[in-house]
C-alpha cells in the first residue's frame, strides 16, 4: 500500500525546505540586528549590479520590442487600424509590472544566483567555510547577509533601469517602426500609466532579489561531494530560484493591489 | 583542558566516533595517529565546534561546550583555538596577507600597522618572505600549508589543532614545522593537538600519543609507552607493517 520512497521524497523535500527557511530566518535576524560585514556588501554591489547592466539592457530592449509588437498586432486585429495609438499604457504597464521584473529576476537567477552557489560551494568543499568559522567570522554574516542585501538593493534598481529601456523600446517599435500616432500614444500613456505600476514591479523585484540570494547561498552552503557537487548546486540554484520567481510573481500580482487610485 | 566523554558521531550509516574518551592537558602536545579515514579530522573538528557530537560531552576548560547555545559563549571558546586545516583552506579571494590577518582583525583590536607587523613575523616563522601580496593560487601546495599555519598562529591562540601539518612538505621544512610546534609550546605554553601520518615527526613533537581505531582511542600514552605497546594494532601501525590485524587495503 504505502510506497516508502514517496515518503522519503516528501521527507527530503521538507528537510530541504526547512534548511532554506532556517537560512532565511538567520539572515534576516542578522540584517535587522545590523551585524554583518560592510566591506563585502560594497564588493557584491559591484559584482551583482554593475556587471549585470549589459544583460539587463539586452533583455529589456528585446522584451520591450516584442511586447510592443504583439500589442500592436492585437490592437490592429481586434480593435482596428488607428487604435494602436491607445496601446501605450498597456505596453508600459505590462512591461513594468510583469515582464521586466520577471526577466530581470530570471536573468539574475542565472547569472548571480548560480555564481553565488558555485563560489560558496567551492568554499564549502575546500573547508574555507570551516576556516571562516574558526577565525571568528560567522559565515552567514560574512557571506549570506552581504549578498542578500546587495540583491535587495540591486534588483529594484536594475528593474527600474529595465523599465526605462523596455518602455522606450515599445515606444520605438510602435512610433518609429510602425508609424503609430505619437501624440495620442504619449498622452494616453501619461494619462493612464501610473506610478504604482512601476512601484509594484519594484516591490516584486525586492522579493526576487531575496529569492535569488537565499537560494544561491543555501545551495552553496549545502554543497557536498566535491566538484560534481558544486556543479549540481550551481544548476539547482538557477533552476529553483527561477521557478520560485515565477510562482511568487503570480501570487504577488494577485495580492498586490492592481491600482492605487482605484 | 580538553576532555571528550563517550562521544558518538555518525554520518548517515557511517558510525565514525563510537564512544570516544580522551583527555588533553594544558601545555602538552598530543599526537593523534590512526589509519586514513578513521576519523582523525572529524575528532579535531569536534574540539573547535565545527561538528557537534550526536551523543556524549566535550569539555573545554571545564565547560561543556555541547550545551552552549549563547553565541557569545561559543565565540569565546572558539577564540582559544586555531586550526590548521588538512587542505590549508586559504580564502582564495584574498591575498596571503589578508588571509593571515583575518583572525587578527576579528579576535583583536590591534591597529593596522601592528597587524601588518605580526603578519610579516608569522610568515617569517614559517619560512616565507615577500609573499604577502600573492594570491593562494600562485602558491605551491606546501606554501599554502605554511600560510595556513601562519594564519593559525597569528592571533596567539591557546590551543592549536594541526591537521597533518607536514603532509606534502619536504623533509627539511617538515622538520622546521616540528621545531615550530615545539617552540610554540615552550615559549607560549600552547597546547597542541597534531594529526600526522609521519612517525618521525610524531616522536619529535609528542608528549603523548593517542591512537584512534574503530571510533575509539585504543591506546594513549607517552612515546615510550606507545613504542613498547603490547597492543598488536598499535604495534603494527607505528612500525608500518603490512602484515597484522589491521587490514592493509
Ligand atoms: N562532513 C562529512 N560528511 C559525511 N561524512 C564525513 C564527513 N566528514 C568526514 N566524513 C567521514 O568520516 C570518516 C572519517 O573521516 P576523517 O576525515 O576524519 O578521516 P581521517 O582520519 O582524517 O583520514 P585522513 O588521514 O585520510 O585524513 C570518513 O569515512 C569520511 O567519509
Ligand atoms: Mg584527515
Amino acid at each position: 500500500m504505502t510506497d516508502p520512497n514517496r515518503f522519503s521524497f516528501l521527507f527530503r523535500f521538507l528537510t530541504k525546505a526547512g534548511e532554506a527557511g532556517a537560512l532565511f530566518n538567520q539572515t534576516f535576524k542578522n540584517i535587522f540586528t545590523k551585524s554583518w560585514e560592510k566591506k563585502n556588501f560594497l564588493q557584491q554591489l559591484e559584482e551583482i549590479g554593475v556587471k549585470s547592466l549589459p544583460i539587463v539592457t539586452i533583455t529589456a530592449a528585446f522584451g520591450g520590442l516584442v511586447f510592443g509588437l504583439q500589442i500592436y498586432i492585437a490592437f490592429t486585429r481586434y480593435v482596428g487600424h488607428g487604435s494602436e495609438a491607445y496601446s501605450g499604457p498597456i505596453i508600459s504597464l505590462g512591461l513594468s509590472k510583469e515582464l521586466i521584473p520577471v526577466f530581470v529576476g530570471l536573468m539574475l537567477a542565472g547569472r548571480v544566483g548560480s555564481s553565488m552557489a558555485a563560489e560558496i560551494g567551492t568554499m564549502k568543499i575546500t573547508e574555507q567555510i570551516d576556516a571562516l568559522f574558526s577565525l571568528g567570522a560567522d559565515p552567514n554574516r560574512f557571506l549570506v547577509v552581504p549578498r542578500t542585501l546587495a540583491c535587495i538593493v540591486i534588483l529594484p534598481m536594475l528593474t527600474l533601469y529595465g523599465d526605462f529601456i523596455g518602455i522606450l523600446s515599445g515606444f520605438f517599435y510602435n512610433i518609429v517602426l510602425m508609424g503609430v500616432n505619437r501624440h495620442v500614444y504619449i498622452t494616453n500613456t501619461l494619462t493612464y500609466f501610473e506610478m504604482w505600476d512601476v512601484v509594484s514591479g519594484l516591490i516584486k523585484a525586492v522579493f526576487f532579489g531575496v529569492i535569488i540570494a537565499i537560494v544561491g547561498c543555501w545551495q552553496g552552503l549545502s554543497t557536498e561531494a566535491g566538484a560534481e557537487g558544486v556543479g549540481k548546486a550551481t544548476t539547482r540554484a538557477a533552476v529553483i530560484s527561477s521557478v520560485l520567481i515565477l510562482i511568487f510573481n503570480f501570487f504577488l500580482s494577485e495580492f498586490l493591489p492592481g491600482s492605487f487610485t482605484g | 583542558m580538553i576532555r571528550f566523554v563517550d562521544v558518538h558521531k555518525s554520518f548517515g550509516e557511517n558510525h565514525v566516533l563510537r564512544g570516544l574518551n580522551l583527555e588533553i592537558n594544558r601545555g602538552e602536545t598530543l599526537v593523534i595517529i590512526g589509519q586514513s579515514g578513521s576519523g582523525k579530522s572529524v575528532l579535531l573538528k569536534h574540539m573547535i565546534g565545527l561538528l557537534q557530537p550526536d551523543r556524549g560531552q566535550i569539555y573545554i576548560d571545564g565547560v561543556n561546550v555541547t550545551e552552549l547555545r549563547e553565541e557569545k559563549e561559543l565565540y569565546a571558546v572558539r577564540r582559544k583555538f586555531a586550526m590548521l586545516f588538512q587542505g590549508a583552506a586559504l580564502f582564495d579571494s584574498m591575498t596571503v596577507a589578508q588571509n593571515v590577518s583575518f583572525g587578527l582583525e576579528r579576535y583583536t583590536t590591534f591597529p593596522q600597522e601592528k597587524i601588518e607587523k605580526i603578519v610579516t613575523e608569522c610568515l617569517d616563522r614559517v619560512g616565507l618572505r615577500n609573499v604577502e601580496h600573492l594570491m593562494p593560487f600562485e602558491l605551491s601546495g606546501g606554501m599554502k600549508k605554511r600560510v595556513g599555519l601562519a594564519r593559525a598562529i597569528a592571533y596567539n591562540p591557546e590551543i592549536i589543532l594541526y591537521d597533518e601539518p607536514s603532509t606534502g612538505i619536504d623533509q627539511i621544512r617538515a622538520n622546521a614545522i616540528n621545531d615550530l610546534i615545539n617552540k610554540l609550546k615552550e615559549e607560549l605554553n600552547v597546547t597542541s593537538v597534531v594529526i600526522t601520518h609521519d612517525m618521525d615527526s610524531t616522536f619529535k613533537v609528542a608528549d603523548r600519543i593517542a591512537m584512534l581505531y574503530q571510533g575509539t582511542i585504543i591506546e594513549c600514552g607517552t612515546p615510550e609507552e606507545i613504542q613498547q605497546s603490547k597492543n598488536r594494532i598499535v604495534h603494527q601501525f607505528i612500525h608500518g607493517h603490512a602484515e597484522g590485524p589491521l587490514e592493509n587495503w
